[in-house]
């Protein structure tokens, strides 16, 4: 089956050992993690990781339901590129001997949209955000030129184009199961998840 | 309020829970919790096992049996790892477990202090929950959320890593009850048009057969699968889990699936048209190749885990949910039916497995003893209605196949895992669950001795159960795939056996070697004469295969009768 880029987006009780609970579930299957970010969400005491991995769709489907049922995780789900707006931040550290020598450090910064963090006398640290590709692309065109130092790429972090993601809702729908003992059936819609 | 420490908090916590039976082993970082357990003797059966594999095992046994949640208490380090066999056996065989482990004190976690091993970190890919209790103040929430945990939704393990600190430290006590975790919805509520799309499905099929599993015992569901079944007139077999559901000589029972499985069921895997699986999870000694299995059949799978469905085969429609609550609504939607041609299509297969397996296997006359004879004598002299133990091998596949029931909740073997030492001490267990019934268990020579020093709970506990050594002087399974498919290059299965007699005698347990055929119905007779616990060793024909047989990985069609 053919592979691709999933995003992984978990939503969980912020508890200490979950970040194991879930990569255990890609070790098993030997899938590797190719970024990975996790932060607090809109919500208080609930966490957000956001992973990438490449795999295909069988896999992808049932990679997420075993990390879905951990107790602790309140929802997994995956989404394709075309369903998400993401993004990524770099940060490139160059000579400063060297960006005065070369010249021209203003065009490429203006055609990289990318920002000076801080200049040193030794060095000088750029940040650029975008895509795996564009920041790829401005790291070739710096290691080319005059070489980077060092160089660092975020995991991804994405949101859902459509209104999806909304975990306030999604928890009131849990609770109000618990309370009615009604149907559940709108909620993994309404969060994209194919059943 | 008066303050108590955390160990009292643990045992009423425990009681709380409605515990009745523990099983355990003490040592250096749980005393405490055995120092408050010694006060409460009269609320609940204690069982000091003789090991803490047999301590799991023992608590497994207790809750295939019961359907409660098993108890098991040890100490940290190798207390606690000694545990982590039973504990991955109840994960794949989904048994309601709650293991607590001793832990250092919170101070000297991470410094590699004596008996300290990273029991969560072990126990989190083989557990449903796996929690450390290092705050007192966390012992009523955890205790609570551990057995709705274990026993919600698809039951299985719980791990309550309990560091020394919070056991001694002193508390207030209330105890909590949890009936909800937001992050885990244990069963989802029905949906309608599945619900109708399977009734279609199942009342336009000619050919149906369904498939039970474990989940049926689970979901104590046996009545509402048999509605199920005879309204639309369904075939159903079996997994090695779901055997006792329905009784041997039910009208609609066509057997065993699997590798050692009948063959008609087998066959008719990849003749029907429609198939039903009721809380069964495709197991690949179920299934063989994937590859070739049923694809001429539509797929509805019952299931409770949706993490099940589609995993190993893709199901048309999947009706999430307890089967006790789904089946019911399906069958309140089927018609009336009748499928005698198909049902009877069974009948030649059944005929050509009696006829080249099971006559030669249940009623042989002449030549050494074998497993089925025995398997099927005892069962009869137990009017099937014992309780089946089972170890693992060719052992648990002829009593699997040849034992017979008319009760339910009457197997225990360790299926996902298969664990050999799981026998002796899951017998215990499951007798003690149910005192008033016979159990019956059936170990090779091979996994009898992995756990035999639980003997010593059966002297110390009083306890009653039938064993029964099938002994080849062999590990017998893999001597039959050595034979089989390794051009009888018998690499380590020989064994060189104890005198079991003088073993059984040490243990003040009755005993007796059976050699010829004429012995059996006597040595049987003086088994279950009395309630006492007794072994009886059978020395059975070495060079028996259990067929038929499905080589692993292949079709369900592929099946070798000799």
């Amino acid at each position: 089956m053919e592979k691709k880029l999933y995003t992984v987006t978990i939503f969980s009780e912020n508890t200490p050992g979950l970040l194991n609970q879930v990569t255990i579930v890609f070790t098993r299957r030997q899938i590797n993690i190719e970024t990975l970010s996790v932060s607090p969400s809109a919500l208080k005491g609930i966490h957000k990781f956001t992973i990438t991995v490449n795999t295909d769709k069988d896999t992808i489907e049932k990679v997420v339901k075993q990390i879905d049922k951990r107790i602790d995780v309140i929802k997994a789900y995956y989404n394709t590129d075309e369903e998400l707006v993401f993004q990524e931040i770099a940060l490139f550290k160059i000579s400063t001997e060297k960006v005065l020598a070369m010249g021209g450090i203003e065009t490429l910064i203006r055609k990289y949209n990318a920002r000076i963090l801080e200049i040193l006398e030794n060095c000088i640290v750029l940040e650029k955000t975008g895509l795996y590709t564009e920041t790829q692309e401005m790291f070739d065109e710096l290691q080319a030129s005059i070489g980077v130092l060092q160089f660092i790429r975020s995991g991804r972090v994405a949101v859902t184009r459509s209104n999806i993601e909304r975990l306030s809702d999604m928890l009131a729908n849990i609770e109000k199961i618990r309370q009615e003992g009604e149907e559940l059936g709108v909620k993994s819609e309404e969060l994209g998840v194919r059943s | 309020m008066e303050k108590i420490s955390g160990a009292q908090a643990l045992i009423k916590a425990l009681l709380n829970e409605g515990v009745d039976t523990i099983f355990g082993y003490p040592g250096g970082a749980i005393i405490p919790v055995f120092d408050a357990m010694y006060d409460f003797y009269n609320d609940f059966k204690y069982v000091l096992t003789r090991h803490e594999q047999g301590a799991v095992h023992s608590a497994q046994g207790y809750a295939r049996v019961s359907g409660k949640t098993g108890v098991c208490i040890v100490t940290s380090g190798p207390g606690a790892t000694n545990t982590i066999t039973g504990i991955g056996d109840a994960m794949l065989d989904n048994t309601p477990l709650v293991v607590i482990t001793g832990q250092v004190g919170k101070a000297m976690l991470g410094t590699d202090a004596f008996q300290e091993i990273d029991v969560v970190g072990i126990t989190q890919p083989i557990t449903k929950w796996s929690y450390q209790i290092r705050d007192e103040k966390e012992i009523a929430w955890a205790v609570a959320r551990a057995f709705y945990i274990a026993n919600n939704g698809r039951p299985g393990p719980v791990v309550l890593d309990f560091t020394k600190n919070a056991q001694t430290a002193l508390v207030e006590f209330k105890p909590e009850k949890c009936d909800f975790i937001r992050s885990y919805i244990p069963t989802l509520p029905i949906k309608n048009e599945k619900v109708e799309k399977a009734a279609e499905l199942i009342n336009n099929a000619k050919k149906p057969l369904a498939l039970v599993g474990h989940g049926v015992t689970i979901g104590k569901a046996e009545e509402e699968l048999k509605a199920f079944l005879e309204i639309a007139d369904i075939p159903a077999a079996w997994t090695m889990l779901g055997e006792s559901a329905m009784a041997t000589d039910y009208p609609l029972n066509k057997g065993m699936l699997g590798m050692h499985g009948n063959i008609g069921p087998n066959i008719k895997t990849n003749e029907c048209d429609l198939l039903i699986a009721i809380g069964m999870r495709f197991d690949d000694r179920i299934t063989g190749d994937l590859n070739t299995y049923a694809k001429q059949a539509k797929v509805i799978h019952f299931d409770i885990d949706p993490a099940e469905i589609n995993k190993n085969v893709k199901a048309d429609v999947a009706i999430l949910g307890n089967v006790k609550e789904t089946l019911p609504a399906v069958t309140k939607l089927l018609n009336k039916n009748e499928h005698k041609e198909w049902i009877a299509s069974f009948d030649e297969y059944d005929k050509k497995e009696f006829d080249s397996v099971i006559n030669k296997e249940v009623y042989p006359t002449e030549g050494p003893i074998k497993m089925g004879e025995v398997v099927r004598k005892i069962s009869d002299a137990t009017n099937r209605k014992a309780i089946l133990v089972t170890d693992v091998g060719q052992n648990q596949m002829a009593a699997i196949r040849y034992f017979q029931f008319t009760e339910k909740r009457s197997v225990v073997t360790s299926g996902g895992a298969g664990t050999m030492g799981f026998g002796i001490p899951a017998a215990i267990g499951a007798k003690i669950a149910a005192p008033e019934r016979t159990v019956c268990l059936f170990c090779g020579d091979g996994g009898f001795q992995m756990t035999m020093q639980e003997l010593g709970t059966i002297m110390q506990e009083n306890i009653g159960i039938k064993m029964i050594i099938m002994n080849n002087n062999f590990l017998g399974m893999v001597r039959q795939w050595q034979e089989l498919f390794y051009n009888e290059r018998y690499s380590s299965t020989p064994l060189v056996n104890p005198d079991f007699t003088t073993i059984a005698s040490a243990y003040g347990i009755k005993s007796r070697l059976v050699n010829e055929r004429e012995e059996l119905d006597g040595a049987i007779n003086e088994m279950l004469a009395d309630d006492k616990s007794f072994l009886l060793i059978v020395n059975v024909d070495m060079k028996e295969l259990i067929y038929p047989m499905i080589p692993a990985g292949g079709s369900v069609t592929n099946i070798l009768i000799n």
